[in-house]
């Protein structure tokens, strides 16, 4: 089952407070060397069946509708990420299954 | 006859009650609409009241925009019903593109909560029409993501056009670009401001004024404004 990852920025020229904050808390702990430090949103959407072009227009669609407020953010990047066997996602026979812990699925997803 | 308001409930809205009983104070019929319900009971003026809709998941009022009651909202607001948005409200009004811009965290980073002054911009709205331009008045602010921005070309578009509605007086309280507390759209029925007049509409509950002790009523211009225009046209 492949992930559709999409990256959301705030936009150059706005400010982002946040990034600021942990700038400043990562020189507190002697964590130096950065110029600056901004936060974005990683959103990952997972789909049934084949990525196709129409799914990523979709996706594209969500993106600039709700994952995102132009005035204030871009979307950087929308990826596709195909899954390596232990995703927990069931497609992949008996095996991955019952080597896979209970409850393991949300970590490895 | 009296003016029907209407405040819309958001699961995560705090004032919806005390938009209400400002409403009722003001000398209207204040009714309760629910964010689920696409049905504006037939009122004259739409209410967007402060909180956390959704817990601000997302960004402040992303999620709250597409609640069912918004289509009719924005339906409305273009046919001409008064529309305020308080706070959280506002940035409904902002994520629904009804108000330009939008707000991000306060640049100092810390919630803040104080009595703050403001200048009223535009005496010419549906909700600014019992004051007079350059009347300052003072009302709470309390948020964190009150931090008002937009870009040069919307912000020189706002001031020619007199849609700068309010300005913070004395400090900005959280960064928002050239001081500006709340904005109105071209038509005049639709504003939306960071802070909160209905908690300054009844003496021994609103904010320090020279009278004395929580005497400020500043707030209650938003309402007799907006009851004169529905009676107005009545």
């Amino acid at each position: 089952m492949p992930k559709i990852i999409v990256d959301v920025m705030p936009k150059p020229e706005i400010l982002d407070p946040q990034g600021k904050a942990i700038g400043a808390a990562l020189e507190r702990l002697g964590i130096a060397g950065f110029r600056s430090v901004r936060q974005g949103k990683r959103f990952e959407l997972k789909v049934h069946g084949e990525v196709t072009d129409e799914v990523l227009a979709t996706v594209q669609h969500a993106a600039e509708t709700l994952l995102s407020n132009p005035v204030i953010e871009d979307v950087v990047a929308v990826s596709v990420k195909q899954c390596g066997g232990n995703c927990g996602c069931g497609s992949h026979g008996a095996a991955s299954e019952a080597a896979r812990p209970s409850g393991a699925e949300d970590l490895l997803a | 006859m009296s003016a029907r308001i209407g405040v819309v409930t958001f699961p995560g809205s705090l004032d919806d009650r005390d938009a209400l009983r400002a409403i009722r104070i003001a000398g209207a019929e204040a009714v309760s609409l629910f964010h689920a319900e696409p049905d504006l009971k037939d009122v004259d003026a739409v209410v967007l009241p402060g909180g956390f809709s959704y817990g601000d998941y997302l960004r402040a009022g992303a999620i709250a925009r597409f609640s069912p009651i918004m289509d009719k909202v924005v339906d409305a607001a273009h046919g001409g019903m008064p529309v305020l948005g308080i706070c959280n409200g506002f940035q409904i009004l902002t994520e629904v593109h009804l108000l330009p811009g939008s707000m991000i965290k306060n640049d100092h980073r810390h919630f803040v909560c104080r009595d703050q002054t403001l200048r009223v911009e535009n005496a010419d709205t549906a909700w600014t029409n019992a004051y007079s331009s350059g009347d300052e008045i003072v009302v709470p602010l309390k948020n964190q993501d009150g931090q008002y921005v937009a870009d040069e070309r919307v912000l020189d578009e706002l001031e020619s056009e007199g849609r700068v509605a309010f300005r913070y007086v004395g400090w900005n309280p959280n960064g928002s670009r050239r001081d500006i507390a709340g904005v109105t759209n071209a038509r005049g029925n639709v504003v939306g401001l960071m802070p909160h007049p209905e908690h300054a509409v009844e003496p021994g509950f609103g904010p320090e004024s020279t009278e004395g002790h929580s005497t400020g009523t500043d707030g209650l211009g938003f309402f007799a404004s907006v009851i004169n225009g529905v009676l107005a046209t009545a």
